[in-house]
């Protein structure tokens, strides 16, 4: 049984959607601090690949590309020490705040 | 103590690939496995993503192969024709080697 | 394995069409932090931005085009291609992923695809397009990859073998497209100018002349 991520051959018959969307300014930052951490090897692609992978199969499924990718950041950070979650929460309420 | 697995297949050889569903992240597709193709590359030796993907040191560093299969062989009903090949990426821990049958 | 998931999740935002997502304020303070903390800095990730935001499909078809016409480069190409990627101007930084060439010739037909995610020659090319990623090209591709095609307009005929990679390790692939008919006037920069990033993916053929000048 092939877990969410291993996708070749899954029965499907949806066709390809070819539009494609221009990125988000967040999206484009996210991408980027990827890069930035993975240069500071505070990060790698084995270790985001595998943090994406362990995302609950529902989750994996319907959020979006970049979503998966600021989700699978927060596991690493948090596994690593680097953030703690009470520390993001707060921050995201300040943000919150501030509009 | 060595850190790179020694290279054990040949360009042509034929190999198999292993059918396994290890706990934690590897790369191995499930529609490739169980599978015989042949080997068309040697791609380099590479730490073991397995093992990075949790932080780990990546050792034994494992050769990785480019191998080639038939479609028709990978899947049941493949639409195309017999010629058409799918080639995979394959770290050589998920290979075995195929049985030369034995001519009576 | 989803220890992390203890809380409940943010849900992802299909909520007000206005404002962020849960997943864009996290974001934001996940940068916020490692800014305050001084692991990185706005200027580097903004440097990052703008570096992945130069590369575009259009270098990878300066190469393209420099093969087509010099058949000592498209050897180079084919047998190292950081070499001769890195000769033609282009900087490839010594840690990108191995990135190989593969030919479609008369005879073979390249598709390239990443099943377990996305994988892709970001490094030439730039970002991935929305539908490389998506999971219908991921399970497709593999499984009816004359289909695929077929939606993306290109009807590959039986006498030429199809070859589909899989880019599930180390090394990403970029396909150097045939040269179209009727091209042999061309100047290198017109070249270029017919190959598009679909054609270096696998899912279609560069625009011919007569297409290009419409």
């Amino acid at each position: 049984m092939p877990r969410v991520h291993d996708r070749g051959g899954w029965p499907t018959n949806e066709p390809i959607d070819r539009s494609d969307h221009q990125l988000m300014d967040w999206e484009r930052r996210m991408d980027a601090l990827h890069g930035v951490l993975g240069a500071k090897g505070l990060r790698t692609t084995d270790e985001m690949r595998r943090a994406i992978e362990s995302l609950e199969p529902e989750l994996y499924e319907s959020i979006s590309y970049y979503e998966k990718w600021t989700a699978a950041l927060e596991i690493l950070l948090l596994e690593k020490g680097v953030l703690s979650k009470e520390e993001i929460n707060q921050q995201v309420a300040s943000i919150k705040g501030q509009e | 103590m060595a850190t790179d697995a020694p290279v054990k297949y040949r360009l042509n050889e034929l190999v198999k690939v292993r059918v396994a569903s290890p706990p934690g992240h590897f790369r191995t597709p499930t529609y490739i496995q169980g599978k015989t193709g042949q080997i068309v590359a040697l791609c380099g030796v590479f730490p073991n993503p397995e093992s990075l993907a949790h932080a780990g040191s990546g050792t034994p560093k494992q050769p990785l192969y480019r191998v080639e299969f038939g479609q028709s062989e990978v899947w049941a009903e493949y639409p195309g024709p017999v010629k058409d090949k799918i080639l995979v990426d394959i770290y050589q821990h998920w290979l075995e080697p195929v049985e030369t049958p034995v001519e009576p | 394995m989803s220890d992390q998931h203890d809380d409940h999740e943010p849900h992802p935002g299909i909520i007000e069409d206005s404002g962020p997502s849960e997943y864009e304020l996290r974001a934001k303070a996940m940068e916020d932090l490692l800014v305050a903390k001084g692991i990185c800095t706005r200027e580097e990730v903004q440097r990052e931005v703008d570096l992945m935001d130069a590369r575009s499909p259009s270098d990878g078809a300066k190469i393209v085009a420099r093969a087509w016409i010099d058949s000592d480069y498209k050897a180079m190409l084919l047998a190292d291609a950081h070499t001769a990627i890195n000769e033609l101007g282009f900087h490839l930084p010594n840690t990108t992923p191995q990135l190989d060439v593969v030919e479609n010739t008369d005879t073979v037909h390249h598709l390239v695809v990443c099943t377990l995610c996305s994988c892709y020659p970001r490094m030439l090319l730039g970002r991935p397009p929305d539908w490389y990623k998506s999971f219908s090209y991921r399970s497709r591709a593999v499984v009816e990859p004359r289909a695929v095609m077929r939606e993306f307009g290109l009807a590959i005929g039986e006498e030429v073998e199809v070859r589909v990679l899989d880019s599930t390790a180390d090394l990403r692939y970029l396909v150097l497209p045939k040269r179209p008919e009727g091209t042999e006037n061309m100047t290198e920069a017109d070249l270029a100018g017919l190959v598009t990033r679909d054609s270096m993916i696998g899912v279609t053929t560069p625009r011919t002349p007569e297409i290009a000048a419409a």
